[in-house]
Protein backbone atom coordinates (compact mmCIF):
# COMPACT_ATOMS: atom_id res chain seq x y z
CA UNK A 1 0.00 0.00 0.00
CA UNK A 2 1.36 3.11 -0.78
CA UNK A 3 1.96 6.20 1.73
CA UNK A 4 -0.30 8.23 -0.35
CA UNK A 5 -3.11 6.39 -0.08
CA UNK A 6 -2.96 5.66 3.22
CA UNK A 7 -2.30 9.82 4.26
CA UNK A 8 -5.90 10.06 2.30
CA UNK A 9 -7.27 7.87 4.39
CA UNK A 10 -5.41 9.91 7.40
CA UNK A 11 -6.68 12.78 6.03
CA UNK A 12 -10.77 11.53 5.72
CA UNK A 13 -10.39 10.05 8.93
CA UNK A 14 -9.72 13.21 10.50
CA UNK A 15 -12.51 15.38 9.15
CA UNK A 16 -15.21 12.93 9.67
CA UNK A 17 -13.66 12.90 13.72
CA UNK A 18 -14.45 17.04 13.53
CA UNK A 19 -17.61 16.20 11.87
CA UNK A 20 -19.15 13.80 13.99
CA UNK A 21 -18.49 15.65 17.80
CA UNK A 22 -19.24 18.98 16.72
CA UNK A 23 -22.42 19.21 18.88
CA UNK A 24 -22.22 17.17 21.76
CA UNK A 25 -23.97 18.12 25.18
CA UNK A 26 -21.89 18.76 28.29
CA UNK A 27 -22.76 16.02 30.01
CA UNK A 28 -21.58 13.87 27.78
CA UNK A 29 -18.53 14.94 27.46
CA UNK A 30 -16.46 12.42 30.01
CA UNK A 31 -18.34 9.06 28.69
CA UNK A 32 -17.32 10.49 25.32
CA UNK A 33 -13.90 10.83 26.28
CA UNK A 34 -13.60 7.54 27.66
CA UNK A 35 -15.34 5.54 25.04
CA UNK A 36 -12.63 7.42 22.12
CA UNK A 37 -10.18 6.32 24.69
CA UNK A 38 -11.11 3.06 24.66
CA UNK A 39 -10.87 3.16 20.83
CA UNK A 40 -7.54 4.28 21.09
CA UNK A 41 -6.81 0.95 22.13
CA UNK A 42 -6.79 -0.28 18.57
CA UNK A 43 -2.38 -0.05 19.25
CA UNK A 44 -3.73 -4.04 20.16
CA UNK A 45 -4.24 -5.18 16.82
CA UNK A 46 -0.32 -3.52 15.90
CA UNK A 47 1.29 -5.47 18.79
CA UNK A 48 -0.81 -9.03 18.08
CA UNK A 49 1.84 -9.35 15.05
CA UNK A 50 4.87 -8.65 17.16
CA UNK A 51 3.62 -10.49 20.19
CA UNK A 52 2.86 -13.72 17.44
CA UNK A 53 6.37 -13.22 16.08
CA UNK A 54 8.86 -15.82 17.91
CA UNK A 55 11.93 -14.60 15.48
CA UNK A 56 13.40 -12.07 17.76
CA UNK A 57 12.64 -12.38 21.54
CA UNK A 58 13.19 -8.65 22.62
CA UNK A 59 10.09 -7.64 19.96
CA UNK A 60 7.97 -10.27 21.44
CA UNK A 61 8.33 -8.61 24.72
CA UNK A 62 7.93 -5.33 23.71
CA UNK A 63 4.84 -6.91 21.70
CA UNK A 64 3.42 -8.64 24.37
CA UNK A 65 3.90 -6.27 27.18
CA UNK A 66 1.76 -3.72 24.52
CA UNK A 67 -1.05 -6.41 23.92
CA UNK A 68 -1.48 -6.55 27.58
CA UNK A 69 -1.45 -3.03 27.96
CA UNK A 70 -3.29 -2.35 25.39
CA UNK A 71 -6.41 -5.10 26.65
CA UNK A 72 -6.17 -3.15 29.86
CA UNK A 73 -6.93 0.02 28.11
CA UNK A 74 -9.67 -1.71 25.42
CA UNK A 75 -11.48 -3.53 28.45
CA UNK A 76 -11.09 -0.76 31.03
CA UNK A 77 -12.21 1.38 28.68
CA UNK A 78 -15.45 -0.07 27.77
CA UNK A 79 -16.70 -0.77 31.14
CA UNK A 80 -15.95 2.00 32.36
CA UNK A 81 -17.51 4.10 29.78
CA UNK A 82 -20.87 1.67 30.29
CA UNK A 83 -20.71 1.97 33.88
CA UNK A 84 -20.81 5.52 33.53
CA UNK A 85 -23.41 5.55 30.59
CA UNK A 86 -25.57 3.16 32.51
CA UNK A 87 -25.66 6.09 35.70
CA UNK A 88 -26.98 8.28 33.42
CA UNK A 89 -29.82 6.84 32.40
CA UNK A 90 -31.59 6.08 36.07
CA UNK A 91 -31.18 10.24 36.39
CA UNK B 1 -10.49 -17.98 -3.60
CA UNK B 2 -10.10 -15.67 -0.67
CA UNK B 3 -6.93 -14.87 0.78
CA UNK B 4 -6.77 -14.30 4.81
CA UNK B 5 -5.05 -10.41 3.77
CA UNK B 6 -8.17 -9.53 2.27
CA UNK B 7 -10.46 -11.24 4.83
CA UNK B 8 -8.70 -9.55 7.19
CA UNK B 9 -8.96 -6.18 5.14
CA UNK B 10 -12.32 -6.62 5.05
CA UNK B 11 -13.46 -7.32 8.42
CA UNK B 12 -11.43 -4.34 8.74
CA UNK B 13 -14.02 -1.97 7.17
CA UNK B 14 -16.51 -2.95 9.13
CA UNK B 15 -14.76 -2.71 12.18
CA UNK B 16 -13.95 1.14 11.23
CA UNK B 17 -17.36 1.45 10.34
CA UNK B 18 -18.73 0.14 13.46
CA UNK B 19 -16.41 2.55 15.61
CA UNK B 20 -17.51 5.59 13.26
CA UNK B 21 -21.14 4.46 14.26
CA UNK B 22 -20.41 4.13 17.51
CA UNK B 23 -18.95 7.58 18.09
CA UNK B 24 -22.16 9.25 16.05
CA UNK B 25 -24.44 7.39 18.79
CA UNK B 26 -21.80 8.33 21.76
CA UNK B 27 -22.48 12.15 21.22
CA UNK B 28 -26.50 11.59 21.92
CA UNK B 29 -27.35 11.08 25.58
CA UNK B 30 -30.60 8.23 24.30
CA UNK B 31 -28.18 6.37 21.67
CA UNK B 32 -24.83 6.57 23.91
CA UNK B 33 -24.64 3.38 25.40
CA UNK B 34 -25.60 1.64 22.27
CA UNK B 35 -22.98 3.50 20.84
CA UNK B 36 -20.28 2.13 23.19
CA UNK B 37 -21.54 -1.05 22.44
CA UNK B 38 -21.46 -0.61 19.01
CA UNK B 39 -17.96 0.45 19.13
CA UNK B 40 -16.33 -2.17 21.49
CA UNK B 41 -18.29 -5.02 18.64
CA UNK B 42 -15.99 -3.18 16.42
CA UNK B 43 -12.82 -3.97 18.70
CA UNK B 44 -13.85 -7.52 18.92
CA UNK B 45 -14.09 -8.31 15.65
CA UNK B 46 -11.04 -6.00 14.45
CA UNK B 47 -8.88 -8.28 17.52
CA UNK B 48 -10.60 -11.59 16.29
CA UNK B 49 -9.75 -11.44 12.81
CA UNK B 50 -6.33 -10.01 13.37
CA UNK B 51 -5.42 -13.30 15.15
CA UNK B 52 -5.77 -15.32 11.45
CA UNK B 53 -3.02 -13.71 10.30
CA UNK B 54 -0.62 -16.06 8.67
CA UNK B 55 2.96 -13.80 10.18
CA UNK B 56 1.71 -15.24 13.51
CA UNK B 57 3.40 -18.20 14.48
CA UNK B 58 3.35 -18.82 18.00
CA UNK B 59 0.01 -17.66 20.08
CA UNK B 60 1.15 -18.47 23.57
CA UNK B 61 2.63 -14.90 24.61
CA UNK B 62 -0.42 -13.32 22.83
CA UNK B 63 -3.35 -14.98 24.62
CA UNK B 64 -1.79 -14.79 27.77
CA UNK B 65 -1.52 -11.41 27.47
CA UNK B 66 -4.80 -10.95 26.57
CA UNK B 67 -6.13 -12.77 29.68
CA UNK B 68 -4.12 -10.79 31.36
CA UNK B 69 -4.81 -7.79 30.39
CA UNK B 70 -8.64 -8.47 30.35
CA UNK B 71 -8.95 -9.55 33.84
CA UNK B 72 -7.10 -6.34 34.76
CA UNK B 73 -8.99 -4.10 33.00
CA UNK B 74 -12.39 -5.81 33.68
CA UNK B 75 -11.25 -5.65 37.60
CA UNK B 76 -10.17 -2.28 37.71
CA UNK B 77 -13.64 -1.09 35.50
CA UNK B 78 -15.36 -3.12 38.38
CA UNK B 79 -13.42 -1.77 41.61
CA UNK B 80 -13.62 1.86 40.63
CA UNK B 81 -15.85 4.47 42.41
CA UNK B 82 -18.26 6.71 39.90
CA UNK B 83 -16.37 9.63 41.31
CA UNK B 84 -13.20 8.35 40.61
CA UNK B 85 -14.25 8.13 36.99
CA UNK B 86 -11.95 10.87 35.05
CA UNK B 87 -8.76 9.72 36.55
CA UNK B 88 -9.48 6.46 35.73
CA UNK B 89 -9.96 7.47 32.00
CA UNK B 90 -6.68 9.06 32.61
CA UNK B 91 -4.61 6.16 33.89
CA UNK B 92 -6.40 3.69 31.08
CA UNK B 93 -5.37 6.41 28.31
CA UNK B 94 -1.51 6.59 29.87
CA UNK B 95 -1.38 2.69 29.68
CA UNK B 96 -2.71 3.11 25.84
CA UNK B 97 -0.28 5.68 25.12
CA UNK B 98 2.55 3.11 26.55
CA UNK B 99 1.29 0.45 24.22
CA UNK B 100 1.62 2.17 20.81
CA UNK B 101 4.94 3.69 22.65
CA UNK B 102 6.10 -0.31 22.87
CA UNK B 103 4.46 -0.89 19.54
CA UNK B 104 6.51 1.49 17.52
CA UNK B 105 9.93 0.43 19.88
CA UNK B 106 9.47 -3.51 18.62
CA UNK B 107 8.97 -2.15 14.83
CA UNK B 108 12.14 -0.88 15.54
CA UNK B 109 13.84 -4.06 17.31
CA UNK B 110 12.14 -6.32 14.53
CA UNK B 111 13.64 -4.77 11.52
CA UNK B 112 16.73 -3.09 11.57
CA UNK B 113 17.02 -1.49 7.77
CA UNK B 114 13.44 0.49 8.14
CA UNK B 115 13.31 3.23 5.27
CA UNK B 116 14.10 7.01 6.95
CA UNK B 117 10.75 8.17 6.47
CA UNK B 118 9.35 5.06 8.34
CA UNK B 119 11.86 5.74 10.76
CA UNK B 120 10.31 9.25 11.15
CA UNK B 121 7.12 7.91 11.50
CA UNK B 122 8.12 5.01 14.41
CA UNK B 123 9.85 8.09 16.25
CA UNK B 124 6.88 10.16 16.24
CA UNK B 125 4.61 7.63 17.49
CA UNK B 126 7.21 7.03 20.52
CA UNK B 127 7.42 10.52 21.48
CA UNK B 128 3.35 11.04 21.45
CA UNK B 129 3.25 7.70 22.79
CA UNK B 130 5.47 8.58 25.74
CA UNK B 131 4.17 12.10 26.49
CA UNK B 132 0.53 10.93 26.25
CA UNK B 133 1.91 7.94 29.12
CA UNK B 134 3.54 10.11 31.61
CA UNK B 135 1.57 13.32 31.17
CA UNK B 136 -1.95 10.77 32.16
CA UNK B 137 -0.28 9.39 34.99
CA UNK B 138 0.53 12.61 36.17
CA UNK B 139 -3.06 13.79 35.20
CA UNK B 140 -3.92 10.91 37.16
CA UNK B 141 -1.59 11.37 40.37
CA UNK B 142 -2.75 15.11 40.43
CA UNK B 143 -6.44 14.09 40.21
CA UNK B 144 -6.85 11.00 42.81
CA UNK B 145 -4.50 12.73 45.09
CA UNK B 146 -2.60 9.04 46.27
CA UNK B 147 0.80 10.75 45.84
CA UNK B 148 -0.31 14.28 46.95
CA UNK B 149 3.25 14.21 48.80
CA UNK B 150 5.18 13.68 45.29
CA UNK B 151 2.95 15.76 43.08
CA UNK B 152 0.88 18.17 44.42
CA UNK B 153 -2.60 19.17 43.04
CA UNK B 154 -2.24 22.29 41.91
CA UNK B 155 0.28 24.04 39.46
CA UNK B 156 3.81 23.12 40.39
CA UNK B 157 6.09 25.74 38.71
CA UNK B 158 10.01 26.15 39.24
CA UNK B 159 12.31 28.89 38.28
CA UNK B 160 13.58 28.19 34.74
CA UNK B 161 11.12 25.54 33.61
CA UNK B 162 10.32 26.77 30.37
CA UNK B 163 14.08 27.13 29.16
CA UNK B 164 14.20 22.85 30.98
CA UNK B 165 11.22 22.42 28.72
CA UNK B 166 13.26 24.29 25.36
CA UNK B 167 16.68 22.31 26.19
CA UNK B 168 14.09 18.78 26.30
CA UNK B 169 12.44 19.36 23.22
CA UNK B 170 15.84 20.57 21.41
CA UNK B 171 16.78 17.28 22.74
CA UNK B 172 14.75 15.22 21.59
CA UNK B 173 14.75 16.62 18.19
CA UNK B 174 18.63 16.08 18.44
CA UNK B 175 18.49 12.57 19.31
CA UNK B 176 15.31 11.25 17.03
CA UNK B 177 17.79 13.13 13.53
CA UNK B 178 20.68 11.02 15.30
CA UNK B 179 18.55 8.04 15.38
CA UNK B 180 17.06 8.36 11.48
CA UNK B 181 20.72 9.49 10.13
CA UNK B 182 22.73 6.54 12.02
CA UNK B 183 20.50 3.61 12.65
CA UNK B 184 23.45 1.47 12.32
CA UNK B 185 26.06 3.28 14.31
CA UNK B 186 27.05 1.80 17.35
CA UNK B 187 24.93 3.19 20.10
CA UNK B 188 22.28 3.94 18.14
CA UNK B 189 20.37 1.81 20.82
CA UNK B 190 21.53 4.31 22.76
CA UNK B 191 20.48 7.38 21.27
CA UNK B 192 16.85 5.62 20.71
CA UNK B 193 16.60 4.79 24.43
CA UNK B 194 17.53 8.74 25.52
CA UNK B 195 14.91 9.76 23.43
CA UNK B 196 12.62 7.14 24.67
CA UNK B 197 13.31 8.66 28.37
CA UNK B 198 13.46 12.55 27.27
CA UNK B 199 10.33 12.09 25.87
CA UNK B 200 8.61 10.82 28.85
CA UNK B 201 10.05 13.39 31.03
CA UNK B 202 8.54 15.99 28.41
CA UNK B 203 5.27 13.88 29.28
CA UNK B 204 5.70 15.27 32.64
CA UNK B 205 7.23 18.37 32.47
CA UNK B 206 4.11 19.76 30.56
CA UNK B 207 1.64 18.57 32.86
CA UNK B 208 3.07 19.44 36.61
CA UNK B 209 2.48 23.32 35.63
CA UNK B 210 -1.31 22.54 35.21
CA UNK B 211 -3.64 23.05 38.03
CA UNK B 212 -5.70 20.33 39.07
CA UNK B 213 -9.34 22.32 38.26
CA UNK B 214 -7.96 21.75 34.59
CA UNK B 215 -7.05 18.46 34.18
CA UNK B 216 -10.56 17.00 32.22
CA UNK B 217 -9.19 19.02 29.53
CA UNK B 218 -5.64 18.25 29.86
CA UNK B 219 -7.32 14.56 29.51
CA UNK B 220 -8.81 15.30 26.85
CA UNK B 221 -5.78 16.32 25.00
CA UNK B 222 -3.85 13.59 25.95
CA UNK B 223 -7.22 11.00 24.73
CA UNK B 224 -6.16 12.78 21.48
CA UNK B 225 -2.51 12.22 21.03
CA UNK B 226 -3.23 8.80 22.46
CA UNK B 227 -5.04 8.49 19.10
CA UNK B 228 -2.31 10.17 16.91
CA UNK B 229 0.44 7.96 18.98
CA UNK B 230 -1.89 4.44 17.49
CA UNK B 231 -2.53 6.11 14.03
CA UNK B 232 0.93 7.02 13.75
CA UNK B 233 1.91 3.34 14.83
CA UNK B 234 -0.33 2.43 12.22
CA UNK B 235 1.24 4.27 9.55
CA UNK B 236 4.52 2.95 10.55
CA UNK B 237 3.13 -0.33 10.13
CA UNK B 238 0.95 0.10 7.49
CA UNK B 239 -2.69 -0.80 9.12
CA UNK B 240 -5.41 1.05 8.09
CA UNK B 241 -7.86 0.45 10.68
CA UNK B 242 -5.40 1.36 13.40
CA UNK B 243 -5.08 4.83 11.08
CA UNK B 244 -8.34 5.64 10.69
CA UNK B 245 -9.27 4.61 14.39
CA UNK B 246 -6.63 6.63 15.45
CA UNK B 247 -7.54 9.96 13.25
CA UNK B 248 -10.83 9.52 14.59
CA UNK B 249 -9.82 9.45 18.17
CA UNK B 250 -7.12 12.23 17.52
CA UNK B 251 -9.64 14.55 15.66
CA UNK B 252 -12.75 13.90 17.82
CA UNK B 253 -10.33 14.42 20.62
CA UNK B 254 -9.17 17.86 19.52
CA UNK B 255 -12.66 19.12 18.85
CA UNK B 256 -13.93 18.01 22.12
CA UNK B 257 -11.39 19.36 24.09
CA UNK B 258 -12.12 22.66 22.50
CA UNK B 259 -15.76 22.03 23.31
CA UNK B 260 -14.79 21.26 26.65
CA UNK B 261 -12.55 24.80 27.05
CA UNK B 262 -15.30 26.66 25.60
CA UNK B 263 -18.04 25.39 28.48
CA UNK B 264 -15.20 26.75 31.11
CA UNK B 265 -14.96 29.97 29.16
CA UNK B 266 -11.21 29.26 28.38
CA UNK B 267 -8.85 28.61 25.46
CA UNK B 268 -6.60 26.04 25.70
CA UNK B 269 -3.72 28.07 25.60
CA UNK B 270 -4.68 29.44 28.48
CA UNK B 271 -5.48 26.63 30.21
CA UNK B 272 -1.71 24.79 28.99
CA UNK B 273 0.08 27.97 29.88
CA UNK B 274 -1.86 29.42 32.69
CA UNK B 275 0.62 28.42 35.44
CA UNK B 276 4.04 30.18 33.89
CA UNK B 277 2.06 33.22 33.47
CA UNK B 278 1.17 33.23 36.96
CA UNK B 279 5.01 32.80 37.83
CA UNK B 280 5.94 35.38 35.44
CA UNK B 281 3.17 37.91 37.34
CA UNK B 282 4.57 37.12 40.56
CA UNK B 283 8.02 37.79 39.82
CA UNK B 284 6.94 41.37 38.47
Amino acid sequence: MSFIYLSMILMLAIFLGFELIRKVPATLHTPLMSGANAVSGITLIGAIAYSGNENLLLAQILGSVSVFLATINVVGGYMVTDRMLAMFKRK
Amino acid sequence: MLNTEFIINAVYVLSAALFILGLKLLSHPLTARRGNKLSAMGMLVAICVTLIDQNILAYEWILVAIVAGSAVGALIAKKVALTEMPEMVSLLNGVGGMASLLVALAMVEADSAIESYLLVIVLLAIAIGGITFSGSVIAWAKLSGKVAKLISSGSTVFAGQAVVNILIVIGIVILGILVVVYPQAANSAIYLYSFVTLCIVLGVMLVIPIGGADMPVVISLLNSYSGLAACAAGLAIDNNLLIVAGALVGASGIILTSVMCKAMNRSLTNVLFSGFQAVSTSEI
